[in-house]
């Protein structure tokens, strides 16, 4: 064997970059501050856990007496969720067909992509107050909500998926002379339609537990008993919703499988 | 019936693909455009069902210069024209009867291309022509289970359904083995004989092009540097048309 010689100073093989370890040390820096300033300690957690247990301790065992109202909250969630993401993806289809920059001209695909940009601005929970304070409480607020969100989410998705759609088969079917609707329904259409029905049912799914949770700020569901229950200290029927809440979106699991198992390919 | 006059291309302002392309087909034989790669046989042939922009010049088709085509009355011409395509260009999540019958999409709307309300007359021909190119049993296979060889008769099925009066075919047989290449040249030159139409085909192995086409054209460098019979394709021809001579012997 050759003596292992030192490597000639001319070689640098790995180059350090000053800017990175700087930005690592201010991240570190920034973190302690932040720590430090929001009383963020191990004290503090301790006292935070004897609460907790009291907290904990008060949740069992779980509260069914009220199951009437329960079934009332979840049954509107459940109807949020699917009206929500039906309108979400009627709307969304003609919107991804008129974002996706392969077939569209950049004049309609950019106010296209803002409006669908805009729906996904803001957490579902916002667009909820807002829908509250526009038409008031209940689920008509929560649904508008959900479906701008599905908007904004699932209209994305539809573009991406018809940018990315094999032109050959688009050129091909415009060959025969069809129209630019015939080009979409035979060309474009046959390329997206399994993913649309993967994002679909994903975004059912997304709704399934977002409209437990715009239920807080009034706008229907089972997200308001849960959020009075919280109020009126009744913490074990807090969990009996929490349960429940569980076992819906188990359900709405099972169900987005069964549904790319069905469509499968 | 397709005459060619002095068509220009450019992609790139001033850097022409083709450099004037003055062309007359006739008749129901199969032309063959021979080349080198990248020397715009693609290009020359995606002109005339304006697939491509044209940049100058005239392709009269049927009796109306296609450049100036637009709308509704482009797709009229383009319906006229079959094409078929090297890698077969099927849409791979239909069945094979929804692309023969994509053939038929010139004359369909789109509401009942969606609600697949075909003519029952253009499903009966349909039918048949799966039986011609040996597909019987395979009308609702999906377009993606086919082999090569299967699927360029699927492509040339649907280029027949449209009734051409013409048919363009872009390299069909580069992406297959020479049995099936063979056989796809066969096929194509039976659909010239019934169908009584001319075919145009951009090839780039030689000898088959000799074999099946009555003429041969040598393109290069954006010109047309032969036309004429297969006879006439010589050692010197073809190194006019690819340049070098090692790959000859």
């Amino acid at each position: 064997m050759s003596t292992t010689a030192p490597v000639p100073a001319y070689i640098k093989p790995f180059q350090a970059s000053p800017l990175a370890r700087a930005g690592w040390v201010v991240l570190i820096v920034y973190l302690a501050w932040a720590m430090s300033s929001l009383d963020f300690n191990y004290a503090r957690f301790v006292t935070g856990l004897d609460n907790g247990a009291k907290f904990i301790h008060r949740m069992f065992p779980p509260n069914f007496e009220r199951w009437d109202l329960l079934v009332k909250g979840l049954t509107e969630s459940l109807q949020m969720a699917f009206i929500a993401s039906f309108l979400g993806v009627i709307i969304s289809l003609p919107l991804g067909l008129l974002a996706a920059r392969n077939l569209m001209p950049v004049v309609v695909t950019w106010p296209v992509r803002l409006i669908v940009i805009a729906c996904r601005s803001f957490h579902p929970v916002i667009v909820a107050i807002v829908c509250v304070k526009a038409v008031g409480f209940g689920a008509l607020a929560g649904i508008i909500a959900l479906t701008v969100a599905s908007i904004g989410f699932v209209g994305k998705l539809f573009a991406e998926a018809i940018e990315e759609i094999s032109m050959k088969q688009i050129e091909a079917v415009r060959a025969t002379g069809a129209s630019f609707m015939n080009v979409v329904v035979f060309g474009v259409v046959p390329q997206v339609m399994f993913r649309f029905i993967g994002f679909s049912a994903y975004e059912t799914d997304a709704n399934l537990r977002n409209s437990t949770m715009v239920g807080i700020v009034g706008a229907g569901g089972i997200g308001g008993t849960l959020f009075a229950a919280f109020q009126r200290f009744d913490y074990d029927y807090v969990f009996a919703i929490v349960l429940s809440i569980i076992g819906l979106i188990m359900v709405g699991e099972v169900l987005q499988l069964w549904v790319k198992k069905v469509f499968k390919q | 019936m397709l005459a060619i006059k002095n068509l220009v291309k450019e992609y790139v302002p001033g850097k022409p693909v083709l450099r004037g392309i003055s062309l007359d087909i006739e008749g129901s034989d199969i032309t063959a455009i021979i080349g080198p790669s990248g020397t715009g046989k693609s290009t020359l042939i995606r002109c005339i069902n304006r697939l491509v922009e044209p940049t100058a010049g005239e392709i009269v088709f049927e009796g109306r210069d296609v450049v100036q085509l637009s709308g509704s009355e482009l797709r009229l011409a383009r319906s006229r024209i079959g094409m078929v395509f090297q890698e077969y260009n099927l849409v791979e999540r239909l069945s094979v009867m929804e692309n023969l019958l994509t053939g038929c999409l010139g004359k369909t709307s789109a509401w009942k291309a969606f609600m697949r309300k075909f003519d029952a007359d253009d499903i009966c021909r349909a039918w048949e022509m799966l039986e011609i190119v040996g597909l019987t049993g395979f009308a609702n296979a999906r377009a993606d289970s086919l082999s090569g060889g299967q699927r360029q008769r699927v492509g040339i099925s649907r280029a027949v359904m449209q009734r051409p009066a013409l048919l363009l075919a872009d390299e069909p047989t580069s992406s297959l083995d020479p049995k099936t290449s063979v056989e796809i040249m066969e096929l194509l030159a039976r659909v010239a004989e019934t169908k009584n139409i001319p075919v145009i085909i951009n090839m780039h192995d030689v000898d088959l092009a000799r074999r099946f086409a009555k003429r041969i054209i040598g393109m290069a460098g954006g010109h047309v540097v032969y036309d004429g019979p297969p006879d006439g394709l010589s050692d010197d021809v073809l190194k006019t048309i690819y340049g070098g001579e090692s790959w000859l012997h």
